[in-house]
């Protein structure tokens, strides 16, 4: 338990100024972090949210991380799209399987459908919405990264857990002997 | 600089870099595979063709042969494999409709025989199926353990919708 006493000297010990300086520091390398993946994936092109659900096993079980990306290609049959419904939190990650493409104006209307689901998802859209239309869509899926999400998934579903690791970092960079 | 917590620190970012390196590896081993996949369908019956609800509907059994092996790396989970039905109609420029998917956990069943019914409804958007040319196109999506998914399809032209309601 040395290293217990010897935190809480540390702890004891610390200025004001020093206290200042430290935090700045750690708020610098956290900002850059961040300011390094906002720009990347600005860039790019891509978004890299979640899966949650289970509705697309085998192949996206919840806790991997996707790579989705948006270009002007139209959706067509297969595709794995990622979308919100109106007045959801959450988006859904399905495979497209209808389209209808009109003649005249080039509207195109959507149907998805989760693999591991029986029905297709008219269920989640809202109500008196048949079909989804591109603008709707958030990104198409173009990879992924399995086990990469459940640090996100966690911190989410139990909030108290971001407060410790905030808190436990910055004990650490605050008491740091450097 | 030897503190427990710096340790761990260290230990866990390069842990992590290394992982993020070895996955982009393997997405990257994926591009020198060529495939050479091959499917034949066959529509056996049209067992039924009547307007539901003002939109027509069909129902038929297919006859699906595949050889999708040569799909298959060592980076891959399992093949989506679907047929959709793509037509036109005087409305739409392009309609496709999924008739039937499976999953394709492991090279050793991606060489198969199917005879089935379509899994998924065959609804037009209105009432233009009497009479009307189709493609029935195979398409499969590679889904791998890591990294990039590949797609491609397959289209198979000249099927016909009888011209009557039956």
């Amino acid at each position: 338990m040395g290293w217990v006493r010897k935190t809480v000297d540390s702890v004891k010990s610390l200025q004001v100024k020093q206290v200042l300086l430290r935090a700045i520091s750690l708020a610098m390398v956290f900002t850059s972090g961040l300011i390094l993946w906002k720009a990347l994936m600005c860039m790019t092109g891509t978004t890299s949210p979640v899966v949650v659900s289970g509705s697309m096993e085998p192949s996206f079980k919840r806790g991997d991380a996707l790579f989705l990306y948006k270009n002007k290609d139209p959706i067509r049959a297969g595709d794995i799209v990622v979308f919100n419904v109106k007045g959801q939190d959450v988006p859904i990650v399905h495979r497209v399987i209808e389209v209808h493409e009109q003649q005249s104006n080039g509207e195109i209307k959507l149907l998805t459908k989760g693999d591991a689901n029986d029905m297709d998802d008219r269920f989640l859209y809202a109500r008196g919405q048949l079909w989804l239309k591109p603008q709707h869509i958030m990104g198409r899926a173009v990879g992924l990264l399995p086990y990469a999400g459940w640090v996100t998934i966690v911190m989410t579903e139990k909030p108290v857990l971001q407060y410790i690791l905030v808190g436990a970092v910055g004990l650490l960079f605050l008491t740091s002997k450097d | 600089m030897h503190s427990f917590g710096f340790r761990a620190n260290a230990v866990l970012t390069f842990g992590i870099t290394i992982l993020a390196f070895i996955c982009a590896m393997a997405s990257v081993s994926d591009n020198f595979n060529s495939p050479r996949p091959s499917a034949e369908i066959q529509i056996l019956n049209i067992n039924w063709f009547q307007k539901q609800h003002g939109n027509d509907e069909a129902s038929l059994t297919m006859n699906i042969t595949a050889d999708l092996q040569s799909l298959f790396t060592w980076n891959t989970k399992q093949v989506f494999v679907f047929i959709a039905a793509e037509y036109e109609t005087p409305k739409n420029a392009l309609n496709q409709v999924s008739l039937w998917d499976a999953i394709i956990p492991a090279k050793e069943h991606a060489k198969f025989w199917v005879q089935t019914a379509n899994k998924y409804r065959f609804v037009d958007q209105g009432n233009n199926l009497r009479g009307k040319h189709f493609n029935l196109t195979l398409h499969w999506h590679v889904m791998p353990k890591t990294g990039k998914m590949f797609a491609n399809k397959l289209v198979i032209p000249g099927y016909r919708l009888p011209e009557e309601y039956r």
